[in-house]
């Protein structure tokens, strides 16, 4: 099938690449532009690792096409931490141990990023549904959860 | 090996560093199996049987090979004969021979240059099938008539008369049975059945591989364990174990279902009839769902016997366990030897069925056997309890295994903290919580082995008085932090001073998987034992350099120092020294340990749910969660509080909602995630927990592994919550909302 050219904007970075009309955002993300952060869990948008945001929206990358990026700005987990600083849910996951294997933990981050810029102080019940479209299998959530309200925390004082 | 450390002051055990690989995991950084890529490299796919059962007539791949950039097909024909045993069905399952077996058994499989072209090349791919009666149902599966799936796969085992479906037997007890049951004022007898469900790691699985026409070949795969997968595709291919070199990636969650092969020979063919370019070949959710480890499915029947004031007398269960077309796929065995063992019970009678039936091949998940066990004996147990007006928690104490009950499957516990669980359960404030209309509270005990094992492990000494351990355990869950932990302890160093690398086959003898929770147990052990044979070396070169013999040194706080005021005066002679110098004082210095691990000690766990039922839809809620068990030693606790909470989880997913639908035609109905559903974060409270600590006296800090158990109490406690919310009893899962609904109406 004829590849399409698509420019794009990604963590802040012009880039371009050659995109079959068949592929997702998410395989031109690890494929094209070798940015392997955001994870294939499911690829039907069950499971969450694929999150990221496109024009500021929180999506499932597998269920966007690679097209549709064209002349669109593309936040992945690549991007979360600004110069070598992490960002306060980055440092409360790690300090939190609110992850195991790993696996979901960018698609996680990228979805309660999204969340805490649009509600700075979500209670469990809030953070608990925003994330449940992310399928953690390791951690029973419990730790994700405090992580989340730790960051929003800090974030709420830091403001 | 019993130690004497178990007692002192801990500097760094217990404590709660970040974990070592904690910033690739959040930055994105982490390299998993699909994220792995190589130069030159093609992408695999895989054809599936679309039936249950069903003879291949012929596979014919001539318009996909004629597609430009296929590069190449293989079938079974491609693969040696010969094989036996485990081998046979390891080779069986990878491509199906002359008939497939389930829904989703792969039967050829295609590289080309991409992706896309592997797909549209695996769908050119003509199979010819004659389709079979199938079975997908254990009881049915072993009725009169049902059709045979496996003709002779039966062993020797198996008692005149069974179903050819029946392909293993196992019996075992002690005392008299009908005595203990004669003895008994309340004998009560059920029959339960619990659904296969799948491990759900969000990682599907992932290879990438390269083999050479002179049977060389290289690996890396997202795996619980390197040695594992080398052995077994080495057996499938017919190619020698150190000709095949694999590295495992990261790992994207496991649970048991890594520990084995499935589609991992593909690549490494496929890259042998491609002229030796690597294969990349990942797994589609549905694959994973349809084709991958899920458990068995059980039909149990168990009897207690009971006196009036909560003596168990006599127990009997009769287990009934299908696990795909392949002797030995399902955990009977387990299932067996967990059903009654955290009870001390005279008489005991154990009998089991392992069951062929047209689904895909189980594997291991979570302390296997033992959460289908637990089901049916704690909720009987429970449901007595109830009938005779007993507490739960007093009943369980007052039968409870403890340090030298001979365990109901054979051997004599060592020191173990049942008892010291069930007490600090009483405690717990969660139990005096009141409870509303339509709520309810269920408690039940869950038991694991747990595992030592084969194990090797190698440290170094750094020039600059740092440590490398090398470990043959994959970390799944932190325990790269925890044997850091353990090295920085013995060594006298500080947590970030050790870094822990999972390295590839060729460096180190042969492991085990991280399986049965051996990790931090058994790397653990091991990388001590290599760190005191380091420090012994450290010490002789401070004593040659000090010109006094070795055995008046002795290690404190990471350096050599005199031992007592005999041996002379001399300052310490720290790690980082000894290590700037150690070229020229010897060489390099290093430990090296390997053992087949015992001493393991056993792990047990009790849990306490809050339910509420609606009556109107039959939907449970989890209001609250309590989790107590074991651990031994907790090394690193936040990590252990991880693995009790995530084995809750899946307990609680098991119990609920998840379940393998198959459809008349004996095909899965709900190989998504959408449909297959595991637990949300809006489904489940915080999850409270209890670490109790009784060292275990194998270990040199008491170390039991952590991550089994808690995937079994939730099946039962969740059961006896409903009951006491609904008065409703169910005995199958998932007690779904229907299921309960249909319970609550009949009424």
């Amino acid at each position: 099938m004829t590849k399409i050219h698509v420019q794009t904007v990604v963590n802040g970075d012009p880039v371009e690449y050659l995109a079959d009309p068949r592929e997702t955002l998410l395989d031109c993300l690890r494929d094209h532009l070798d940015l392997t952060g955001s994870k294939e869990g499911c690829g039907t948008g069950d499971c969450g690792a694929c999150s990221v945001r496109l024009d500021g929206v929180l999506v499932c990358s597998c269920l966007v096409l690679g097209v549709e990026a064209q002349g669109k700005t593309v936040e992945t987990i690549e991007g979360m931490a600004q110069g070598g600083e992490l960002h306060p849910l980055q440092r409360k996951f790690i300090e939190h141990a609110a992850l195991q294997c790993g696996f979901c933990t960018p698609g996680i981050l990228v979805a309660a990023k999204a969340l805490l810029e649009q509600n700075p102080d979500p209670t469990e019940s809030e953070i608990r549904f925003w994330l449940a479209g992310n399928l953690c299998r390791c951690t029973g959530y419990d730790k994700i959860i405090r992580a989340v309200q730790d960051a929003a925390a800090e974030m709420r004082g830091a403001a | 090996m019993a130690k004497d450390e178990t007692h002192v002051p801990y500097r760094l055990i217990g404590t709660r560093p970040n974990r070592p690989d904690g910033l690739d995991k959040v930055t994105g950084r982490a390299r998993y199996g699909a994220d792995i890529s190589l130069p030159g490299m093609l992408h695999g796919a895989v054809v599936r049987s679309p039936h249950a059962h069903a003879r291949i007539k012929k596979i014919d791949a001539t318009k996909a090979l004629a597609l430009p950039g296929v590069k190449a097909v293989v079938t079974r024909a491609d693969l040696p004969t010969g094989l036996t045993g485990e081998d046979l069905n390891l080779q069986e399952n990878t491509l199906a021979g002359d008939t497939a077996l389930y829904d989703g058994h792969a039967v050829a499989a295609v590289a080309a240059t991409s992706k896309l072209l592997a797909e549209q090349a695996a769908r050119l791919i003509e199979v010819e099938y004659e389709v079979l009666p199938h079975v997908t149902d254990v009881d049915a599966a072993m009725a009169p008539g049902a059709p045979v799936i496996r003709p002779g796969a039966a062993d020797h085992s198996v008692p005149e008369g069974m179903h050819p479906n029946v392909a293993r037997y196992i019996d075992f007890g002690r005392g008299d049975v009908e005595a203990g049951f004669a003895a008994a004022d309340l004998v009560r007898e059920r029959t339960y059945k619990t659904e296969a469900t799948h491990q759900g790691y969000i990682e599907p699985h992932a290879a990438v591989a390269q083999l050479g026409a002179d049977g060389k070949g290289e690996m890396w795969v997202c795996t619980q364990g390197q040695w594992y997968i080398r052995r077994m595709c080495s057996a499938v291919l017919g190619i020698d174990a150190a000709n095949l070199r694999v590295t495992p990636t990261e790992i994207g969650g496991g649970f048991g279902g890594k520990t084995t092969i499935f589609m991992e020979p593909l690549p490494l063919a496929l890259s042998k009839k491609a002229g030796g370019r690597p294969v990349k070949m990942v797994m589609s959710r549905s694959e994973v769902l349809r084709a991958t480890g899920p458990t068995a499915s059980a039909s149990m029947d168990v009897k207690l016997g009971m006196t009036k004031d909560g003596k168990v007398t006599a127990g009997k269960v009769v287990f009934r366990m299908q696990g795909g077309p392949y002797v030995g796929s399902s955990p009977i065995g387990e299932a067996l030897q967990c059903a009654f063992a955290c009870y001390d019970i005279p008489n005991l009678m154990h009998e089991g069925y392992e069951v062929l039936a047209n689904r895909p091949k189980a594997a291991a998940y979570r302390a296997p056997g033992s959460p289908m066990a637990a089901f049916a004996t704690e909720s009987l147990l429970d449901e007595m309890c109830r009938e005779l007006g007993l507490d739960p928690i007093e009943t369980r104490l007052k039968n409870a295994a403890r340090e030298g009950t001979k365990a109901s499957y054979g051997p004599t516990f060592n020191r173990i903290g049942f008892v010291e669980s069930l007490e600090a359960t009483k405690a717990h404030p969660n139990l005096s919580i009141p409870l509303g209309p339509n709520q309810g509270r269920g408690v039940a005990a869950g038991f694991w082995f747990n595992h030592g094992g084969e194990t090797s492990v190698s440290l170094a000494v750094g020039e600059d008085g740092t440590a490398t351990v090398s470990v043959g355990t994959p970390d799944i869950g932190g325990s790269r932090a925890s044997i850091a932990l353990m090295t920085a302890e013995c060594l006298g160093i500080p947590y970030d001073k050790v870094r822990v690398n999972v390295v590839e086959t060729g460096a180190l003898g042969v492991n085990e998987p991280t399986h049965g929770s051996r990790a931090t147990f058994a790397s653990g052990l091991a990388a001590v034992q290599a760190a005191r044979q380091a420090i012994a070396e450290m010490c002789r070169r401070a004593a040659a350099d000090w010109g006094i013999e070795p055995e008046a040194v002795e290690w404190k706080d990471g350096a050599a120092i005199p031992a007592g005021p005999n041996a002379g005066k001399f300052p310490p002679m720290t790690m980082a020294e000894i290590g700037a110098t150690m070229g020229s004082t010897g060489g390099p210095i290093s430990g090296h340990h390997e053992v087949t691990a015992g001493g393991y000690g056993a792990s047990f766990g009790v849990h306490v749910v809050d339910v509420e039922v609606d009556p109107e839809t039959g939907r449970t809620t989890i209001l609250r969660y309590l989790v107590v068990q074991d651990a031994g030693t907790a090394i690193h606790p936040t990590y252990v509080e991880g693995q009790y909470q995530g084995g809750a989880a899946q307990g609680i997913g098991w119990a609920l909602n998840e379940e393998y639908v198959y459809g008349a035609d004996g095909r899965l109905q709900n190989p998504v995630f959408l449909d297959y559903r595991v637990p949300v974060a809006s489904d489940l409270p915080m999850i409270d927990t209890v670490i109790v600590e009784v060292p275990n006296p194998g270990h040199p800090y008491g170390v039991r592994g952590v991550g089994e158990t808690g995937i079994t109490p939730p099946l039962p406690a969740i059961a006896n919550a409903i009951h006491a919310a609904t008065g409703k009893r169910l005995r199958s899962l998932p007690m779904s909302p229907s299921k309960l609904l249909a319970a609550i109406k009949g009424a």
